[in-house]
């Protein structure tokens, strides 16, 4: 039966799409958010309200202005890559990015500020200081990774209409049960659904026990 | 302390704010019911995402709740799940066009009564400069093997709507099998007309649409008619209320004053004459005057 080799396929679309969002928005956010959190800039608290506002940007929103951008009309239509995984990718990134980053800095926020002034008077460079701050912080910036992830694997709008649940190329777990509920297989729908929370699931399990090793001390 | 004190308002504000929005909601109940109203108002009407894009409905369902006085809650969904809906009891009308599963349905005795309401037609769409030369094609089974055979993009439902059935239908009058074969130049979205044409507009490939659905949005697509007339391209409707021996609790009556109003002589003037002010041309054709043999439906 065919249909089991199309849901494996579209199971690893589905993970490797929202991992390498989630990953892409680690690298801008965990940064970005520590640079929020830590430096002191004209506009900061402005910059910071606007990431917080990022953290409820409405999904299919960003789906539809990701889309007008890469659509052949829009100003980025030369790359070719709407209705292509990439296109995904890039609007769960827009989704995600907000949520690892006002999260990082909300974490890094809750550290006892002298423990910065302290790791200084002890002689760690500004590096050091950082990835100290970042060890001090992990329990709530695997929050921030688990969230960012969450808010992507979920997902059906932007990615409907930015991939366009073509069969084999950008059909992923979400917009595949939109698919067959449309169809009126509500059984098949409903299990994948299963399917969606399962692996939402394991993930979120290994990453919490990733998390609570550190706390049990 | 200043964080007790502001959990509780906290607390309070989310007990009292649901409370004050279902009061909102209820409506007072000194007011005097309209004379004529229908016991039960509510009316569930599933449609497909075809028969919704076109905006027929956003012309008719007005006019039925003013003059019934039913409030219609129109349900647009892939044509499975609108036939799945009246199998579950899920709707209380349909109104679909898919001929083949509608009689399935009837059998089976979901259906009480379905009644003809009009046809539209199915055009085969594509890239101004043709690709595959299917332009002016009349027999939409040649236009399919010439677009197969130079192996252009061919967008597909892929959703088993009444559209996507009707695709497969006439790539069975030819030698080819993209269902079967999935070559790389056949695309299935598994999404709605609307949607679909926006992707076979981006990729300029060739697809099977409605008319209706084409000429609603042939502004934001860069695609034009290319093969169209052939009989094989008839889309019929019907109306089909939900039977009420299966399923006791649908809204019978209200099903079948929505079915008696689409037959009627006042509305199928209306279809008659919808979008021929906007395309120049009628997006749908009346037939309820007609019987199914007529159509070439058996």
């Amino acid at each position: 039966m065919y249909f089991d080799t199309e849901v494996f396929q579209i199971t690893v679309l589905s993970l490797k799409i929202s991992a390498l969002a989630t990953g892409i928005s680690l690298l801008i956010g965990l940064p970005l958010g520590t640079v929020l959190a830590l430096g002191k800039f004209p506009g900061r608290s402005f910059f910071l309200s606007i990431v917080n506002t990022g953290m409820g940007l409405p999904p299919v929103v960003v789906g539809l202005i990701v889309a007008m951008l890469l659509w052949r009309s829009g100003p980025l239509g030369d790359f070719k890559l709407i209705y292509t995984p990439s296109a995904i990718i890039i609007a769960q990134t827009v989704i995600s990015a907000p949520v690892v980053t006002g999260l990082t800095a909300a974490a890094l926020q809750a550290l006892d500020p002298r423990l910065r002034l302290q790791l200084y008077g002890l002689g760690a460079s500004r590096l050091q200081m950082v990835g100290s701050l970042w060890r001090e912080a992990r329990l709530p910036l695997l929050a921030a990774l688990m969230a960012g992830f969450g808010s992507v694997i979920s997902e059906v709008g932007a990615s409907m209409m930015v991939g366009g649940n073509i069969r084999y190329q950008t059909r992923v777990l979400t917009t595949a049960i939109v698919l067959e509920t449309g169809k009126g297989n509500f059984d098949i729908a409903i299990a994948l659904g299963v399917l969606l929370l399962a692996i939402i699931f394991l993930v979120n399990w290994a990453l919490t026990w990733i998390q609570q090793r550190g706390a049990r001390r | 302390m200043k964080t007790q004190h502001l959990l509780k308002i906290l607390i309070l504000i989310g007990l009292v704010f649901p409370l004050a929005m279902t009061a909102c909601g209820e409506p007072a109940v000194d007011e005097p019911l309209e004379v004529g109203s229908p016991k039960n108002p509510e009316l569930i009407l599933a449609t497909t995402t075809s028969t919704q894009d076109s905006g027929l409905l956003d012309v008719l369902v007005p006019i039925f709740q003013e003059q019934s006085g039913y409030v219609v809650q129109t349900v647009a969904v892939g044509t499975g799940a609108a036939l799945a809906m009246a199998k579950d009891g899920n709707a209380d009308v349909l109104l679909v066009h898919a001929p083949s599963s509608e009689k399935a349905l009837m059998e089976a005795g979901f259906g009480k009564e379905r009644f003809l309401v009009m046809h539209n037609d199915f055009v085969i769409v594509g890239p101004t400069d043709d690709p595959a030369g299917i332009r002016g094609n009349i027999v939409a089974a040649d236009a399919l093997a010439l677009i197969a055979a130079s192996e252009a993009m061919f967008v597909s439902r892929g959703d088993d709507s009444g559209t996507h059935k009707k695709e497969l239908n006439i790539w069975d009058a030819t030698d080819y099998n993209p269902n079967g074969d999935k070559p790389a130049w056949y695309v299935e979205s598994g999404q709605g007309m609307g949607a679909t044409l926006v992707i076979a507009s981006e990729k300029l490939a060739y697809t099977l649409t409605d008319r209706a659905t084409y000429l609603a949005n042939q502004d934001n697509l860069d695609l034009v008619i290319l093969a169209e007339g052939d009989a094989v391209l008839l889309n019929v409707y019907h109306v089909i209320t939900v039977n009420p021996d299966q399923w006791p609790d649908v809204n019978y009556d209200g099903a079948l004053a929505f079915a008696n109003f689409m037959a009627s002589d006042k509305t199928q003037a209306v279809i008659k004459e919808f979008g021929v002010e906007a395309y120049g041309q009628p997006l749908f054709f009346p037939d309820a005057d007609k019987t199914d043999a007529e159509l070439g439906l058996e």
